[in-house]
């Protein structure tokens, strides 16, 4: 069950479509208020969905740079509530991992989904500690670990210490999408050092690398006329952060512009929704899916102009035959006036529905 | 060589009847054989498919007692090393409201068993959405159970769980299942809640890690599980249901093979007789150059076609009775092991070649003293005129009969094998080849008795069978293997009957018993469920009764436990105690399978898991079980409340006040509890019972049928033979002013004093045979005893009815050699 983050909640849209009968549960929105750490690292399970993300480029010798990403959701379906089992759903956990493993020219991924439940799978509250069976994440100190035992792969990595929050918007409010319910709470750490183990193709590599983690959580629903989008974050070579994202309309237009851009010194710069212009610059089209994707873009910000490029074109996710996902989630570099000024990743999605039309 | 094959094919075609005949007892023997195996074959596929389609692809199934196990289990082996997958599963028989019907649903946490059976999931209809699959009041029907049910998405599907209704609705179709299979998915917590689950697991599907199975990791596993929950192969399960029939299916397969055995006698003694009647013809081709080989292999090919053309209508009979028998008994034949299936016909390559070969090699047998006797005749006086054609005198076999009957008696003290009474089934073939070695002194012997009797036409005949006494004995052999057959089975089945009827009367001594509708583990009544009952005016006592299944050992089947409350009188008092000791401690009673499963004696100490941990008892007993061949355990009520915390009851046993009227007692329960219970007096639970026995032994009259039909044949074949042989004779009798009516009536005398000395055998050699069913086929098989009966009233009205129609079948056997005139007939003579 892959979902690209966005993407699952416009799977969630769906669900006021099904009868009424077992009335929703009060989801609380999310307002602006003051985060607390650690506290804010965990889990907030009243909300309709949360996830933890994190991407990154990692290093080892003898193979080229790769990438990697590792999410971890937890929904809160609202179905079944009074049901007082221990197995009633009142909490999914659905966690992937992915490796851009230039090897292989393509993503290597695996996904796992579960009902909360056993303390086998859980997302604590009151600090990070997220399980899906032998899938971790978690706090310890002033780092972050993570263990994902995926079968093709096996990820064992340290990210830390960490440096203090960057908190998107407006103290961590950050609005996704025109009007004041279509916010969430967004937090994420940045330039954070990796290091740990990873085996793939029966290579065990100790790596080393940076990484971006997200941090985020809401009850809104995707908005009624967005129909894809498109997020960036990257880590800056000069110590700074960029998060950029814009969510598109039917026609592929901008409907919502947010970014944040963290300077060495850790000033943060917000941007609201006129002051970014993503732009495509180079598409390629996927073999298996048909879908053209705009692996290359151009964003500008605050009169500054980057280019992302994909560390390779196919970093494609496809699994429309299980879940109707498909999206592009890929590590990039950032290149501005020809020289590289950072890497992190790039998430594409909406583009199936766009080919439809 | 063109030349040699077509006169034998010609002496076939000559003897039409005969052939006939015997083509058909060879068929019947096959369709038998072949039907009872397909039978079974496609009931087995049936479950096997079933077991194999909820298993997917797990490697291990977890798997408890019948009320299963804690759901805590789940999350110390989810994790346990070398497990990929661990999938918690809920099965639960659940009752229809409104219907006389259950539906076994199958409860899933979709997000794991997505791994593992990936083809089991439900369908969401038009407009539903996913979190649906989750919703606690929805049900997804397999397409059969969907289609049986006459329901839709959508429609109300009202189940009963104990005494309470839960209203589900049908939310879409389940993918996954087999064609036939009717079963419903349901969400793991959805089932656990509205079917009264809570906290319960039936079982856990495990699928390795690539190269987690190891021994240590199944050790580590089987570390984990409390006593009497096991680690099983879903292929095991398999096997266990094979071994549940094994024995009913070998038992009916012996009856086949009898059957098959009567066949081949009737081959013997058809050809026999058309041996010695073509000797004259067989000379006749030796003197003009045919080999003793080629003579030989003429007789045996006479057979083998008979055997194969027998075979082949026997395979295609078999399948015809097989498609009869599942639509119409189902694929236990009525037994109940298959409760529910109505498989559809599999075809069985392997039973069918078996007895294709096994008529084919009875109907070569057969020929084959008859080849021999053909081929080493004299060939000088058989060329001779008048030569009179007869069967070589048969030897008395004091020494052999004496012989067989002592390695029968031994054979049937041999303990089974793999579970069958392998000895006891030789021992039953030492028996009837003793009674066959035997029918040349019991033939003497009965002329000898009748000798002072009176009447012309009754001494011809007598003189006549004590004369040619060879002709008759093989005559006799086939009502002998027939009549020995039915004999011993009626024996069997009489004795059973009236053990079994005994047995109901002791294990049901109330008046009235009470049983909630909602059955299986979970369709219990609850405590104030019993005080209410006991409320009810009329009730002079009420005794409440729980059933459980307990795993003993991986390998076994499930023993079933039966907890009731066990007065101060002792457990005679409630059960037919076999055997009983005082003992110190806690008591357990235990039924006569559990001594031969599993060894236990009264004094035995054993342990037993309940509640999650293993238990010390004392064996008290041994009582007499009909209902359970896998073995039952009986326990107290108030022990087995303690020990486990399970407060509920299927049973309650109500006596009624002196005074009170039954109906008067069912009304007031009706008012109570309405169509959730279901009440039966003892005499209807017994009515219920003894139609289903004998619906479980229809089986076995139609295959006792077919043989004394084929002994009948015999009879029949013979005299068809011999009539022939003797039209001089018939002529000769005319000659000297004996009427046609006379000669008919000698040889109707003839045909029942034949059938008379294999009928006398047949009772002597059945009663014999019945004793090894009853103590040693039974006792093995199905692990219970019975009191021996003999049904003396029913023998006696079918031995006379057998000689009566081997008379008629002799009489018209004989009816076209008397339609020869008597001029012709003597002419021929000189």
């Amino acid at each position: 069950m892959h979902l690209s983050r966005r993407q699952l909640l416009s799977l969630l849209a769906a669900l006021p479509l099904a009868p009424a009968r077992a009335a929703s549960p009060a989801y609380p929105l999310v307002r602006p208020r003051a985060l607390s750490f650690p506290a804010d690292h965990g889990a907030h399970p009243d909300h309709r969905i949360e996830w933890w993300y994190l991407t990154g480029w990692l290093e080892a010798p003898g193979v080229p740079e790769f990438g990697f990403q590792i999410t971890f959701f937890q929904i809160r379906p609202g179905v079944a509530e009074a049901n007082p089992s221990r197995f009633a759903p009142h909490h999914l956990i659905i966690a992937h991992a992915a490796l851009a493993w230039p090897e292989s020219k393509r993503l290597l991924h695996e996904a796992r989904s579960a009902r909360a439940g056993f303390g086998l799978v859980e997302a604590r509250v009151g600090d990070c500690d997220v399980r899906l069976d032998r899938w971790r994440l978690w706090r310890e100190g002033t780092a972050f670990r993570a263990l994902i035992p995926a079968g093709e792969f096996e990820l064992a990595l340290n990210f830390g210490p960490t440096g203090a929050p960057l908190l998107h918007g407006d103290g961590g409010y950050s609005q996704k999408a025109p009007g004041a319910e279509h916010a969430s709470q967004y937090v994420s750490l940045v330039q954070l050092p990796v290091s740990g183990s990873v085996q793939v193709g029966g290579r065990q590599l100790k790596v080393s690398g940076r990484a971006w983690f997200d941090h985020e959580w809401s009850s809104s629903l995707m908005h009624p006329q967005a129909a894809g989008w498109d997020w960036t974050g990257i880590n800056l070579a000069d110590g700074g952060a960029l998060m950029l994202f814009r969510m598109r309309d039917q026609r592929g237009a901008a409907l919502w512009h947010g970014g944040t851009l963290r300077s060495p010194n850790g000033l943060a710069q917000h941007f609201g929704p006129d002051e970014i212009v993503w732009q495509t610059l180079r598409e390629w089209r996927s073999e298996r899916s048909g879908v053209l994707w705009p692996v290359e873009q151009s964003v500008a910000f605050a009169g500054r102009r980057l280019r992302l490029l994909p560390l390779m074109d196919d970093q494609e996710l496809d699994s429309r035959s299980s879940t109707g996902a498909i999206y592009w989630e890929g590590a990039v570099r950032a290149i501005e006036q020809g020289r590289e000024m950072g890497r992190g990743y790039l998430e594409l999605t909406g583009y199936d529905k766009a080919l439809k039309l | 060589m063109r030349l040699l094959a077509s006169l034998f094919l010609a002496s076939l075609g000559r003897r039409r009847f005969a052939t006939a005949l015997s083509l058909l007892a060879v068929t019947l023997g096959v369709a038998l054989g072949v039907a009872v195996s397909v039978v079974n074959r496609s009931a087995l596929d049936e479950f096997s498919h079933g077991v194999r389609v909820i298993a997917g692809e797990a490697d291990l199934q977890i798997i408890g007692p019948r009320t299963g196990f804690d759901e805590a289990l789940f999350a110390r082996v989810a994790l346990a090393a070398g497990v990929d997958v661990a999938s918690p599963v809920i099965e639960v028989d659940a009752r229809l409201a409104g219907r006389n019907e259950a539906l076994r649903i199958v409860g899933l946490d979709l997000l794991r068993s997505v791994r593992i059976q990936p083809a089991l999931r439900p369908q969401l209809a038009e407009g539903t959405a996913q979190r649906d699959l989750f919703d606690p009041d929805l049900v997804f029907l397999s397409p059969a159970a969907m289609q049986a049910l006459g329901l839709k998405p959508g429609d109300p599907l009202p189940l009963q769980i104990g005494l309470a209704t839960v209203r589900l609705r049908v939310g879409g179709l389940a993918g996954g299942f087999d064609a036939g299979q009717r079963a419903a998915l349901m969400d793991i917590a959805a089932a656990q809640w509205r079917l009264n689950q809570l906290g319960r697991l039936s079982r856990i599907d495990l699928r390795w890690a690539a190269g987690g199975d190891t021994p240590q990791a199944r050790e580590a596993l089987r570390q984990q599980l409390p006593p009497g929950v096991h680690l099983l192969a879903p292929a095991h399960r398999e096997a266990q249901a094979e071994a549940l029939s094994l024995a009913y299916r070998a038992n009916l397969t012996m009856l086949a093979v009898i059957a098959l055995a009567t066949g081949a006698f009737l081959v013997f003694a058809t050809q026999t007789l058309s041996v010695v009647r073509r000797e004259s013809e067989f000379a006749l081709m030796r003197a003009l150059g045919v080999t003793q080989r080629q003579l030989l292999g003429g007789v045996l090919g006479e057979g083998a076609l008979i055997g194969l053309l027998g075979g082949v209508a026997g395979v295609a009979l078999g399948y015809l009775l097989a498609g009869f028998a599942l639509k119409l008994l189902g694929g236990d034949l009525g037994a109940g092991y298959f409760a529910g299936s109505r498989p559809r016909l599999h075809l069985d390559w392997g039973a069918s070649a078996a007895f294709l070969l096994l008529g084919f090699a009875a109907s070569v047998l057969g020929s084959l003293w008859p080849a021999l006797h053909a081929a080493r005749a004299a060939i000088a006086p058989a060329l001779r005129s008048g030569h009179n054609p007869a069967p070589p005198p048969i030897a008395v076999h004091h020494l052999g009969v004496i012989a067989l009957l002592l390695a029968g008696a031994g054979l049937a003290y041999l303990p089974p094998v793999f579970g069958l009474p392998a000895g006891g089934y030789l021992a039953v073939a030492c028996l009837l080849a003793a009674g066959v070695l035997s029918l040349p002194a019991v033939a003497h012997g009965l002329m000898r008795v009748l000798e002072p009797l009176p009447g012309l036409v009754f001494g011809l005949a007598r003189a006549r069978v004590a004369g040619a006494s060879a002709n008759a004995v093989i005559a006799a052999g086939g009502v002998l293997a027939s009549v020995a057959l039915a004999v011993s089975m009626a024996i069997m089945v009489a004795s059973f009957r009236d053990s079994v009827d005994a047995w109901l009367a002791r294990v049901l001594p109330a008046d009235l018993y009470v049983r909630s509708s909602g059955g299986g583990a979970q369709g219990g009544l609850g405590l104030d469920a019993v005080a209410r009952i006991a409320a009810l005016p009329g009730i002079a006592r009420m005794d409440t009764i729980r059933h459980e299944q307990l795993r003993l050992r991986a390998e076994g089947l499930p023993v079933a436990l039966i907890a009731r409350p066990i007065p101060a009188a002792g457990a005679g008092a409630v059960f037919p105690m076999r055997e009983q000791r005082a003992v110190a401690g806690d008591a357990i009673w235990i039924s006569e399978a559990m001594v031969d499963l599993y060894g236990w004696r009264p004094g035995t100490v054993v342990e037993l898991p309940l509640g999650g941990a293993l238990h010390r008892f004392v064996v008290g007993g041994v009582w007499r079980d009909y209902a359970r061949q896998s073995g039952a355990i009986l326990i107290d009520l108030a022990r087995y409340r303690a020990l486990t915390g399970d407060k509920l009851v299927n049973d309650v046993a109500l006596w009624l006040k002196p005074g009170t009227a039954d109906t008067a007692l069912r009304a007031a329960l009706r008012g109570a509890f309405g169509e959730q219970i279901e009440i039966g007096s003892a005499g209807e639970i017994r009515a219920i019972s003894l139609a289903l026995f004998d619906r479980t032994f229809a089986v076995t009259y139609a295959l006792e049928a077919c043989a004394v039909l084929i002994g009948l044949f015999g009879i029949a074949a013979s005299f068809a033979a011999l009539a022939a042989a003797r039209r001089r004779e018939f002529g000769m009798l005319r000659h000297i002013g004996v009427t046609r009516r006379q000669i008919g009536a000698m040889l109707a005398w003839e045909g029942a004093l034949v059938a008379a000395i294999g009928v006398l055998s047949g009772l002597l050699t059945g009663a014999a045979i019945s004793v090894v069913l009853i103590y040693v086929v039974n006792r093995q098989s199905f692990h219970w005893s019975m009191d021996y009966s003999v049904p003396a009233g029913s023998l006696a009205v079918f031995a006379l009815a057998m000689i009566a129609a081997a008379a008629v079948a002799a009489f018209l056997a004989g009816a076209q050699a008397m339609r020869q005139n008597a001029v012709s007939a003597v002419r021929e003579d000189a």
